[in-house]
């Protein structure tokens, strides 16, 4: 029997499953929402009903001052939506609360993984890899260049930096939900146990982060430091503060920043930063085609980033995908 | 190689001049020969492996990545080397430790292009990410880490406490890995012997001109003729042709070098003599018909027939012997009239001094010039001496006002470098007619600067917004956009659809608020050819 999957379509402003008539990931407001994570661009606000995990529903509440519609799921529940659709929530590996989202309709299942990555990260559990006909797949990092190395070697070369220069810092862009206190929480694990100073518009996530168990150690607020106490200490901001005015109170900061795009040296020299730190929280090239592998699905769909080279690799290895062209999807900070 | 690979990654990321400066003075330092005397000759350009060419490096990729993961990935990073760096497999088994910068050398040195397909993968094997980078651009030559070979010597004459002209000029007459330009610098051992070989004497250069008026008592004025600066220097019988950068391309106008009667060092400028590409009768052709003869490794009968070369004379630094570089422009100048007889005028002729009763009168012969060989004045200081470089007040240039058009955007391509995730190459064109009664738009000119950082972002947003069509890299725009394009001079070419080719295009304004359909018409540019 041919299959049409007739009942889940993408849309420009998202994934729509019709008989459910519920939007995932959707750009716009909607009258009910499966959202995959908390990023701006996957979480908007506005929506009449949001089902999310806890976390990804805390991440939204501190963004939009609101709960309103908000219906948590668990990882691995599975909940019943209107017109004969299932939807399990499946962890995705990218930040705290991230998931997969697996749609079942008449015997056919789809997987939207929002974003995902397989290496290890401290705050939150791994991607768990779900067999399934259609397989939605981001590709920010779809090209074969990118190969991102563990972030142990990185982080390496951030201590070794912070020691060569002591009586600088380094600050580090990190976007602010999730890379920052991914690295935060890596760097404790490696032993780092200095206060980590950080840009107030970092503090009240990682207290949330906290909230949920994952322990940061101690932070402080550049704001309430003085200059000579940051030397030789590291400085986490988000990545628009990294030139801005607010790094002059800083002793004499190396700049670097954590981010997957640093792996092309004039991307790092494109945003003035001394220490490219290659740490991302997206599935690499190798990590993207090992993954659609594994599961193995009858058709890719890929949602946004490189897909061009992604649609390359599928056509090459004889398997099915297609392009989607949602609007919406940033990449540019990560 | 491992330190070579920090400290071009270093270079990378790092922004000011004084940081830079101090990298490459500890490297220098703290490497011994000879491979602190490779890496020098790497950053300077300096080195050449005629096996190993960026060609080289997408033939051997193309063997191991599909052709179009290689496009969009080289497209993406902007650089062939860096994404062969990144792309490299990683190797199976044990492998060889990395080469040091001399091996590496050695290696590259002996490759020829039968071999080269299956040694530099060898090499590439033995190296990371960082190793495979820096070799490929030490391989290539073309290290665009934003070290200029100034920088680079500015650095060695920091790194051991020397005066910086001092380097310049021993510089020149030696090759890498330069052991006795170390063992002068860094042991105090005599100078190398430059004086009695053919080693070229870096350029005296001009500011623009930027005062609203200077007085002709103290400056004499000269035209500053369209071809391109040249040295030309013969000591002990031999005779060198060195370009504005140093480069010696004595072998692409042998015609000049054994024209030169006596030993001296001459600089000038050197033009293609011919009226066929307008110019005066027997006087010099516009740089159009100086461009056939540019780049060219060997040269063909034909060539030097349809094109021969001569130099117009500006200086003179050495003459039989004597070094007069610090004597004032004004005994210089007399100097040099007084060789004159002495060479052959089938090569060599003057540039003449242009006499003017005030500035004023200056400015309006400068206005009125119309040779299509002449680029604006030269303004120099009758008591400046010959110095290396661009001192102020002494010397400068007075360009002629350029030309403008507006034309509309209609293709656009992302940069390398710096530039590299930016649509920052923009094709535009001019009317083929009356574009409300169904005219189309032919392409005249490519241009890539002109424009702030902040335009750029601007440009690359309405070329992303406005794309009509993809070929490759390449984007096709709606024709909704106008830039004011200045340029030099404007000449027939065969080569491009429009018959037309602008010489040094670029973006003067960037006009938002013009409609495309009152940009100019191919005719308009056309009415401004000077041949």
């Amino acid at each position: 029997m041919a299959r049409d999957f007739a009942w889940i379509r993408p849309e420009p402003h998202g994934i729509h499953v019709a008989p459910a008539d519920i939007w995932i990931d959707p750009s716009h407001p909607v009258p009910r929402a499966l959202v995959t994570h908390g990023h701006a661009d996957h979480a908007r606000g506005g929506h009449g009903e949001t089902i999310a995990t806890a976390e990804t529903l805390a991440i939204m509440e501190l963004r939009y001052q609101t709960r309103e519609g908000a219906r948590p799921v668990q990882y691995g529940e599975t909940i019943r939506l209107s017109g004969g659709v299932d939807a399990t929530f499946v962890p995705a590996g990218h930040v705290l609360g991230s998931a997969q989202i697996l749609l079942e309709h008449a015997g056919e299942r789809v997987v939207v993984t929002g974003d995902f990555k397989r290496q290890p990260d401290p705050t939150c559990p791994p991607f768990v890899t779900t067999s399934c006909d259609i397989f939605v797949t981001e590709a920010t990092f779809g090209l074969p260049v990118f190969r991102h190395p563990p972030i142990f070697t990185e982080l390496t070369r951030l201590i070794d930096r912070l020691h060569a220069d002591s009586d600088r810092c380094v600050l580090v862009g990190a976007y602010a939900l999730g890379k920052a206190q991914r690295v935060i929480a890596e760097l404790r694990q490696i032993g780092h146990r200095d206060p980590i100073y950080i840009h107030g518009a970092m503090e009240r996530m990682c207290q949330l982060y906290e909230e949920f168990g994952i322990e940061l150690g101690e932070l402080r607020l550049v704001s309430d430091a003085e200059k000579d106490a940051m030397r030789g200490a590291i400085v986490i901001c988000p990545p628009s503060a990294l030139n801005d005015r607010w790094s002059r109170r800083l002793p004499d900061p190396v700049t670097a920043m954590a981010s997957g795009w640093m792996q092309v040296r004039q991307r790092a020299r494109q945003r003035n930063v001394e220490l490219p730190l290659i740490i991302s929280d997206h599935a690499d090239w190798d990590e993207l085609t090992a993954t659609i592998e594994e599961v193995d699905p009858a058709e890719t769909w890929i949602t946004h980033g490189r897909e061009e080279a992604l649609l390359r690799w599928h056509q090459l290895h004889q398997r099915r995908a297609r392009a989607l062209a949602l609007v919406g999807y940033e990449d540019e900070d990560d | 190689m491992e330190r070579f690979a920090a400290l071009v990654d270093a270079l990378v990321y790092t922004r000011g001049r004084n940081d830079k400066l101090r990298l490459i003075a500890r490297y220098l330092r703290d490497t011994l020969d000879p491979d602190r005397g490779w890496a020098l000759a790497a950053l300077t350009g300096a080195l050449d492996f005629p096996a190993v060419k960026s060609s080289t490096i997408r033939a051997m990729m193309q063997q191991r990545v599909d052709p179009e993961l290689w496009a969009l990935s080289r497209d993406f990073v902007g650089d062939t080397a860096e994404t062969t760096s990144l792309l490299w497999p990683a190797p199976d088994g044990e492998h060889d430790p990395p080469p040091t910068v001399s091996q590496a050398v050695a290696l590259l040195s002996a490759m020829t292009r039968k071999s080269v397909q299956a040694d530099l993968p060898q090499l590439l094997d033995r190296l990371d990410p960082s190793g495979r980078y820096a070799l490929l651009k030490l391989a290539t030559g073309a290290m665009r880490i934003g070290v200029s070979s100034r920088l680079a010597k500015v650095a060695f004459a920091q790194a051991f406490a020397v005066p910086a002209e001092e380097v310049e000029e021993h510089w020149h007459g030696l090759e890498a890995p330069y052991r006795e330009l170390f063992a002068w610098a860094a042991e105090g051992a005599a100078p190398p012997d430059t004086a009695s070989r053919p080693t070229f004497r870096p350029f005296m250069l001009a500011h623009p001109l930027e005062e609203s008026e200077i007085d002709l008592a103290d400056y004499a004025a000269e035209w500053k003729w369209d071809g391109i600066r040249v040295e030309l220097v013969r000591v002990g019988g031999e005779t060198r042709l060195y370009s504005r950068s140093g480069d010696d391309i004595s072998a692409a106008f042998p015609e000049l070098t054994d024209v030169l009667p006596i030993d001296a060092v001459l600089d000038g400028e050197l033009l293609v003599r011919g009226s066929h590409q307008g110019g005066e009768e027997g006087g010099a052709a516009s740089f159009n018909a100086l461009q056939q003869r540019l780049g060219r490794k060997t040269v063909s009968r034909k060539m030097l027939n349809e094109y021969p070369a001569f130099i117009r004379l500006y200086d003179v630094l050495m003459a039989e012997g004597a070094d007069v570089r610090e004597l004032p422009w004004s005994e210089r100048r007399t100097r040099l009239e007084a060789l004159m007889p002495r060479l052959p005028d089938s090569h060599f002729d003057i540039s003449e001094i242009v006499s003017a009763p005030d500035f004023a009168a200056l400015a309006a012969i400068r206005e009125s010039a119309r040779d299509a060989a002449i680029e604006g004045l030269m303004l120099k200081r009758r008591d400046s001496p010959y110095v290396a470089g661009r001192k102020t007040g002494l010397w400068y240039k007075w360009k002629r006002d350029p030309l403008l058009i507006d034309c509309v955007l209609m293709y656009a391509q992302r940069g390398s470098g710096k530039r590299s995730s930016f649509y920052s190459d923009y094709t535009f064109g001019c009317w083929n007619g009356d574009p409300d009664g169904g005219a189309d738009l032919l392409p005249v000119g490519k241009a890539y600067s002109g424009f702030t950082d902040a335009e750029l972002k601007k440009l690359d947003r309405h070329v992303r917004q406005h794309t009509v069509n993809r070929f490759g890299p390449v984007r096709e725009v709606d024709r909704s956009l106008v830039f004011e394009v200045a340029f030099d001079s404007v000449h027939a070419s065969k080569r491009h659809k429009s018959g037309l080719a602008m010489r040094f295009p670029r973006i003067h304004r960037i006009r938002w608020d013009k409609p495309p359909h009152e940009a100019d018409r191919i005719d308009t540019l056309r009415a401004l050819i000077r041949d």
